[in-house]
């Protein structure tokens, strides 16, 4: 292999995240406990810094470095501008949180900027191994911050279960890699989608390859049947961490999918033959299961993080049925779905940080009980996130699921988008609960929230955005189209 | 030349702005947020009154047109426009909403800026619904719609509020979301959310009847028709006074637009096949609702049930179209059609009018029921009058505007078949019967209690919005012709457009 400096300029970004990471863990070791905010500006400000280096590498071309296992292309800028923002919000919003709960450390960060660092990997990869290796970056990463508040037992227990399905998880993948790459002896995506385009493989080894993959991804994603550590992890880790988990890993894991599937493997998506040849029908039974347990459970849920946490799942749901359309069209809106959800996921959990404050959790739905009379600004916020959620124009979070149906009907699966509106309706009910609770229910808690400036103005860009997108959105929507090369 | 300016954006913008401008201005000083609320519901009014005034009657065309590209990449555009048939709605919606303002200038002491906001953003997204030539622009503000109705409801409304508001909001999205799908159906094979462009779109039978039942599944739960009428009755019961008028007087005509601007010119053929369905619903409507509303104890719910009364009316006239156009009797088919709008704009007097009645008296007994009142003539003379004057319009009164409607709707019924007119003619039996029984109970005889006895006569403000809606209920019933000449040459036009098979 010839070595060439040029090569490292598409991996700048991800050098600039490392070395970012290496700075906090060091700095943070030489500063002094009430000057601790010194790590979370310069985290801050680096993830600022590779946002800028990221948009000046970008490039419309696209670019294969590493002997191929590494590609910078639109759609890898493009997540990870999603992937900095979103990250920078985290951070933003769980400062306070952090602060007034002594877990105000700087390994919050350094793991924090590691799991950025892993994600953005993953939506570059190339390779089955790059794609592990971020994967795996990730997951380590968010193992140690679920369990971050280490005297709490709840933590401490979904921390564990995360780790034991996670690992499970790893494990599928990496079995699914190995039948593929046995198969069709590759690991490099675009070797691998011209050979399936050869045809003559052993086609049973490519489908069990694909059914661990599947899994595997599924996993990930949180979809039913594997969703069953998302509820407990959401509620176990500390708020300030489920914030970070439910919304910027979606971005990585909608990265995963598409390189996985798509760059990999779109010759077997099985949908010119009927759905059920190919991982199409895996991802329809997947989705369909997601959004149907995701919806319904969620209705039963008393604890804001749990309810949270099976939206989150309808939502995978959703994300999915963009996938499985397989064209262009459907590509782009469950990337714009993606990202819309991981904006709208970071909003709702901001605020649920927002109301929390030095020994209080809001963790149950009553304490939004009254929260137009405590603070009307911030129930206008909910509100619009809320009802993004659910899929009410004229917020974004309608347009994220037209662009879906849209995509689904395009292929003649008319039926699903019936199923997935259907589900939709139900999903209604549970976020006009959260809106009939802190708009006509009188409070409990009458103690103003304290909440800093800084988290004031983020979380109004947040919640407003959900409108503005939604009145405009053929900005993002033509981004999603470049990305994905429409 | 005035029909160039961006009137349409201007009507629904205005409202829109102004209403987030009043909720930025918080409870801090209530006045001046009553006030400037006010002052842009009636700047809106005069905004749109050059819609009627510089609209041409001759043609079927749409009129006022804007249209600029929204989403580029779905086609979808921000393509406003009206004809005859919405435009008289439009003015309607401008009408109402300054006197929903005034009247609950006093009466909402609980958080008035997001009230009185909440009202204009309403009336802003409602003008929307009715001039999006896009479907997608179209679906956006109604569903855009459900939002502030929802807070209206929930927020403001009496002691079953948040039971009635999640029904509400669950009836009417379960309705539309299979709408949607059928828009975007229709946007892969026409390549554009153009409605005109639906309306020359060909379709088979099936997927017309498939599109007409998801259609049907939106409209008739917003008309309401039987059987998915029974979200109207608590929601009017529980919302608070202007919500209860906003509802009856404009968002039931949502229902009956869409049936006019999609169901009938994009699905003909299953218009056709399917009328005995709509007729028969509508038939049930007007005379087993009716008599439903005979019994109730609750004038709010009364009133609600003949609101779903009357919309039968606007769906029977709709629909009994087909049949006239069968045996060919010339103008009866657009009498039947016409008699409908007329009876959609009537009923957006009347309703507001009985509902805002209700609410006066609410507002002194704080209840609604026909047994806590009793003599009320004899200590509010002057609301009496009115009450009485109103009531007998919804009865159908000569000389009303109820009465126009009703008696178009029934002489097309009569070309089609005389006992589609028979059932349709009791309503002026169970009408009279419903509301006149009502009034004697609320309005006449002793004076029923302490309660009563101590009632003041209304007050100016009262008396401004009452006698604004009397003006129009009587102008409108002697002298129906600006109205009708309005919509002449679209409703020709539909029913040119619905004669010819799509198959």
């Amino acid at each position: 292999m010839q070595f060439d400096a040029t090569q490292l300029i598409p991996v700048l970004p991800e050098i600039s995240l490392l070395i970012l990471a290496c700075l906090v863990l060091v700095v943070d070791l030489f500063i002094r406990e009430e000057r601790r905010i010194v790590s979370y500006v310069i985290s801050q400000v680096g993830l600022l810094v590779t946002l800028a280096i990221t948009l000046a590498v970008s490039h419309p071309e696209a670019q294969i470095v590493f002997d191929g296992s590494y590609i910078r292309d639109p759609m890898s800028d493009v997540l990870k501008i999603g992937i900095l923002v979103v990250s920078f919000m985290v951070f933003l919003y769980a400062k306070d949180y952090l602060k007034e709960r002594g877990l105000f450390k700087g390994e919050f960060y350094t793991l924090g900027l590691f799991a950025v660092l892993g994600m953005c990997i993953m939506t570059s990869a190339n390779s089955f191994l790059t794609i592990y290796l971020g994967l795996e970056l990730l997951a380590l990463c968010l193992y140690a911050l679920v369990a971050f508040n280490r005297d709490s037992p709840q933590g401490a227990e979904a921390a564990m279960k995360y780790f034991v399905l996670g690992a499970l998880a790893s494990g599928m993948l990496l079995y699914g890699i190995s039948m593929i790459y046995g198969a069709t002896g590759t690991l490099r995506f675009d070797e691998l989608a011209q050979v399936v385009s050869a045809g003559d493989l052993n086609r049973m080894v490519m489908i069990f390859g694909i059914v661990f993959l599947v899994i595997g991804l599924a996993f990930k994603l949180g979809a039913v049947p594997f969703h069953m550590w998302a509820p407990d992890v959401y509620q176990g880790a500390p708020t300030a961490v489920t914030l970070f988990l439910s919304s910027v890993p979606k971005i990585a894991a909608f990265a995963l999918a598409m390189r996985l599937l798509v760059d990999g493997l779109s010759g077997l998506h099985g949908g010119v033959n009927g759905p059920w040849q190919g991982w199409q029908g895996m991802l329809i039974i997947l989705a369909v299961l997601s959004m149907g347990i995701g919806n319904l459970v969620a209705i039963a849920q008393t604890n804001i993080k749990r309810m949270l946490a099976y939206s989150t799942i309808s939502h995978v749901g959703f994300i999915m049925l963009g996938i499985l359309a397989g064209n262009q069209a459907g590509y782009t809106a469950a990337m714009f779905y993606t990202l819309v959800y991981a904006l709208m996921s970071a909003g709702g959990f901001g605020i649920v940080i927002a109301l929390s404050r030095k020994g209080f959790e809001a963790e149950n739905l009553e304490d939004f009980k009254g929260l137009n009379q405590r603070n009307p600004w911030f129930a206008g916020m909910m509100l619009l996130l809320m009802f993004s959620m659910a899929g009410v124009p004229p917020t974004v979070g309608f347009f994220a699921k037209l662009f879906v149906l849209e995509a689904v009907v395009s292929v003649n699966l008319t039926w699903l988008a019936l199923v997935g509106v259907a589900f939709s309706i139900i999903g209604a009910f549970y976020y006009i609960r959260i809106v009939k609770l802190m708009y006509f229910d009188p409070p409990v808690d009458e103690s103003p929230l304290s909440v800093g400036i800084d988290t004031q103005v983020m979380l109004s860009i947040n919640g407003l955005a959900m409108l503005i997108l939604g009145l405009f959105p053929a900005g993002l929507f033509a981004l999603c189209a470049n990305a994905i090369g429409g | 030349m005035i029909a160039d300016w961006p009137l349409l954006t201007l009507t629904i913008w205005l409202p829109i702005v102004g209403g987030f401008m009043v909720l930025a201005s918080g409870e801090r000083d209530v006045n001046a947020t009553k006030w400037t609320a006010l002052i842009i519901a009636i700047l809106t009014f005069i905004v749109s009154l050059p819609l009627w005034f510089a609209f041409d009657t001759g043609t079927a065309e749409m009129q006022f047109v804007e249209r600029v590209p929204w989403i580029p990449g779905f086609n979808i555009e921000y393509y406003l426009g009206i004809d005859g048939i919405s435009m008289p709605l439009i003015v309607l919606t401008t009408f109402i909403t300054p006197l929903v303002v005034i009247a609950g200038w006093e009466v909402i002491k609980v958080r008035p800026s997001q009230y009185m906001a909440a009202f204009l953003i309403m009336e802003g997204v409602m003008v929307g619904v009715f001039c999006a030539l896009d479907a997608m622009l179209f679906y956006v503000f109604w569903e855009a719609m459900l939002i502030p109705m929802f807070l209206i409801i929930g927020v403001w409304g009496g002691p079953k509020r948040v039971y009635a508001t999640i029904k509400f909001f669950l009836y009417t999205f379960f309705g539309s979301v299979f709408m949607l799908v059928a828009l975007i159906y229709m946007y892969f094979q026409s390549g554009s959310f153009d409605i005109l462009g639906f309306h020359t779109l060909k379709l088979n039978l099936t997927e017309q009847t498939l599109i007409f039942i998801a259609f049907l599944m939106a409209f008739a739960v917003k008309v309401p028709m039987w059987p998915v009428h029974t979200w109207l009755p608590d929601a009017h019961v529980e919302a608070p006074t202007g919500g209860s008028v906003i509802l009856a007087a404009i968002m039931l005509k949502i229902g009956g637009y869409g049936f006019l601007r999609f169901s009938l010119p994009i699905t003909p053929d299953a218009s056709h096949s399917l009328d005995w369905l709509i007729i028969g619903m509508s038939l049930i409507a007007v005379v087993y609702i009716g008599f439903v509303a005979l019994i109730q104890q609750d004038m709010k719910k009364l009133i609600a049930y003949s609101s779903i009364a009357h919309m039968g009316f606007v769906t029977l006239g709709f629909f009994i179209v087909f049949i006239i156009s069968q045996e060919n009797a010339g103008s009866g088919a657009a009498l039947g059609m016409q008699g409908g709008m007329v009876q959609m704009v009537s009923h957006g007097f009347i309703s507001a009018a009985m509902f805002l009645c209700v609410g006066v008296l609410y507002d002194r007994l704080h209840s609604r029921e026909i047994g806590a009142y009793g003599g009320v003539v004899n200590t509010m003379p002057v609301f009496a009058a009115f009450m009485v004057f109103f009531a007998m319009a919804n009865a159908g009164l000569p000389g009303t505007s109820g009465f126009v409607g009703e008696f178009m709707v029934i002489l097309a019924s009569f070309r089609a078949d005389f006992w589609y007119a028979f059932l349709a003619a009791t309503t002026l039996i169970i009408g009279a019967a419903y509301t006149l029984w009502m009034v004697k109970r609320v309005v006449f005889g002793e004076v029923a209690n302490e309660g009563v006895a101590s009632l003041q006569d209304m007050n100016q403000r009262e008396l401004i919005v009452l006698g604004t809606l009397a003006v129009a209920v009587l102008l409108l019933g002697l002298w129906p012709a600006p109205l009708v000449e309005v919509m002449d040459a679209s409703v020709n036009n539909l029913l040119q457009h619905i004669a010819v098979s799509k198959l």
